[in-house]
């Protein structure tokens, strides 16, 4: 087959309908690729057109008249700014919090071989496998069943803990992703030149999963400032920024609902390249060959330095 | 040497224990005592008491809100196959095709996540609305009859759930995808793995078919249509998307990826209750809308436990089937 479409002279007519063909089909999959991901991203589009909106009434459904008012004044409707701010505050509790624990187990699940790991690898997967809405409404059971009479006090503590609940399990898999990587030699050679546990893992251990932890701690703010579901059940009378949404949804959410969304995606998206940019540089020369799997050795060469210093 | 030992020995339970303790206090006592519940009676004014007896609640529960419960493995399940054909080629693109870009590909996949879903499902509802971006002008061109209307139906919640969850397919897919040594493939091709074309445009166009009929019959639309479309795509994709080597390298090899993002969108897209709330109307409720309103709106909590409690059990009996199959380990670690 080859043979023959060799000997055809180069622009013979189906030599160049293959060619086209091929060329369709090789670049089909870009263009289902920008589709799907304009798919995705429409939304979040809208969401910031809408914050430029100027609506007649209280709906911001329909598109009226370009406006800035709405940036001008992010906090101009009653209340915003209170469940904003307890939002940022359950996100950054919540995070700090879910973050130290959820490292802790996965240091535990990938460095030590010990009994019941099989128990435990199931029960960070558990709450990964239930529907939000069984975490809350099983939470505020047992806040009922605890409280009987009067009602446990549903409010912001009750918040905090249903938050960190469902953030250790997201914190454990993220962390372990990167401990899988880590090469042990690291930590031998330290111990080898006279580091201590202590030490190596400060000056070793800590450096190369930070990465790690700072993707674990950054997924489990966002989760944490969206989570409408769960924090329904636990809210009680405390209002959080998705709580606020939702109230406000059926009579028509406000234009700075739309600014703060829109401020929240940029933060989030800033702070991401930020992160990339500086991972980047890091890890840039020389490259690693050998082990294209690896953790990237320069930034541990770097951490390890100062230990074998000492 | 002996208590350095010990201490060692003693190390994993320590770095465990603060996490655990909180999951076993607030995850598995909470379910516990939600078991616990539904054999509640009484109100939340009077106080509750507890009897075996009062199993008939879940009997009550299952025969009245049978519809939701339907409705929602119905909407579920159409979800993720939505999802599958969404994210596979997407996956597969930004594996072996995105190059220097395959971060910031992965970066746009997860962006959606920076947005509040509330505010990315009211979105939707602008823009499926029944005069809005996309239906308004089609409407003033007359493509589509004045009355027509996706907003309030079925498809809407579906679409919307689709959405939301495709990140959680697609991500495991591209994870399983990455693995696979690109040397197989060229194996493949070496010993004569072809485009597989009448089998490509045959087998896409009877699966496309199928799921089209599927999902019409299931959501009560006009299943023939439907179904012509869907013949469409899977002829379309068939013809120019699968070859052997996809089929028979490619594709066995994901399948991990394949299952564990079924399974992460497949179960909150069960227990899903927000898009049926936004973008359905009372046609459109799901079990997790049921839940929420007994659970907060009416105090019945024995009632609402008992759903939960079946909602729980149906989906982790599915996630132990899909375990057995492939191992904790696979399915946790693909996130």
């Amino acid at each position: 087959m080859t043979d023959i479409a060799a000997t055809l002279p180069a622009d013979s007519r189906p030599s160049s309908a293959v060619r086209a063909g091929r060329y369709v089909k090789d670049h089909l999959i870009y263009v289902y690729m920008a589709l799907a991901i304009a798919y995705l991203m429409l939304p979040v589009a809208v969401m910031a057109l809408f914050s430029f909106n100027d609506p007649p009434g209280k709906s911001n459904v329909a598109w009226h008249q370009f406006s800035l008012q709405a940036w001008l004044n992010p906090f101009g409707v009653p209340g915003l700014s209170d469940v904003v701010r307890t939002s940022v505050v359950v996100a950054l509790i919540s995070t700090i919090v879910a973050t130290a624990l959820g490292t802790l187990i996965a240091l535990a699940l990938v460095r030590y071989n010990f009994r019941g790991s099989g128990v435990t690898n199931a029960l960070i997967f558990l709450p990964m496998a239930t529907p939000e809405i069984v975490l809350g409404a099983s939470l505020l059971t047992m806040f009922v069943a605890i409280g009987r009479q009067p009602f446990f006090p549903t409010n912001f503590v009750t918040i905090l803990i249903a938050h960190i609940m469902f953030n250790i399990s997201y914190v454990v898999v993220t962390v372990r992703a990167r401990l899988y990587g880590f090469d042990r030699h690291l930590e031998e050679a330290a111990m080898d030149l006279g580091a201590n546990e202590w030490t190596t893992f400060w000056k070793v251990t800590f450096p190369i999963i930070l990465p790690g932890i700072l993707a674990a701690a950054l997924l489990a703010f966002s989760l944490s400032i969206d989570d409408y579901v769960i924090t329904s059940f636990t809210a009680g009378r405390t209002n959080t920024f998705p709580i606020f949404i939702w109230g406000s949804a059926r009579i028509g959410v406000p234009v700075q609902v739309n600014v703060i969304g829109t401020t929240f995606f940029l933060i989030a998206v800033g702070f991401v390249v930020v992160a990339t940019f500086i991972q980047g540089r890091q890890n840039r020369p020389p490259k690693v060959v050998d082990r294209p799997d690896a953790t990237p050795t320069p930034a541990a060469e770097r951490a390890l330095a100062p230990a074998a210093e000492a | 040497m002996g208590a350095r030992q010990r201490i060692l020995k003693l190390t994993p339970y320590l770095l465990l224990a603060p996490g655990i303790l909180w999951l076993l206090v607030f995850y598995v006592y909470p379910a516990i005592q939600m078991f616990i519940s539904s054999f509640w009676t009484g109100t939340l004014e009077t106080g509750f008491t507890f009897s075996l007896g009062n199993w008939t609640t879940y009997v009550d529960a299952l025969t009245r809100y049978q519809s939701q419960f339907a409705r929602s493995l119905v909407y579920g399940a159409a979800a993720t196959v939505i999802c599958f054909i969404i994210a596979y080629p997407l996956a597969y693109g930004i594996a072996f095709r995105g190059g220097r870009y395959k971060n910031v590909l992965l970066f746009l996949v997860i962006a959606p996540f920076f947005t509040s879903f509330l505010l990315r499902t009211q979105s939707w509802k602008i823009i499926l609305g029944d005069d809005g971006i996309v239906f308004g002008p089609l409407k003033d061109l007359g493509f589509l009859p004045p009355e027509f209307r996706v907003l309030a139906t079925p498809a809407a919640v579906i679409a919307g759930i689709a959405y939301n969850f495709l990140p959680f397919m697609t991500l495991p897919i591209y994870v399983s995808l990455e693995k696979i040594d690109g040397r197989l493939v060229e194996a493949a091709k070496d010993l004569y793995a072809g485009p597989w074309r009448p089998g490509g445009t045959i087998g896409g166009t009877i699966i496309g078919g199928l799921v089209g009929v599927g999902l019409g019959l299931a959501l009560s639309y006009d299943a023939l249509v439907i179904g012509i479309i869907g013949a469409l795509v899977g002829t379309i994709i068939g013809t120019f998307f699968v070859s052997e080597s996809i089929l028979r390298v490619v594709l066995p090899l994901s399948l991990p990826g394949v299952f564990a993002g079924s399974l992460l969108t497949f179960i909150p897209a069960m227990g899903d209750f927000v898009n049926a709330a936004l973008l359905g109307n009372t046609q459109t409720r799901m079990i997790g809308n049921v839940i929420q309103s007994r659970f907060l709106e009416n105090n019945d909590y024995p009632t609402a436990a008992a759903l939960s409690f079946i909602l729980m059990a149906a989906i982790l009996a599915m996630v132990a089937i899909y375990a057995k199959v492939l191992g904790t380990e696979e399915l946790t670690s693909a996130r």
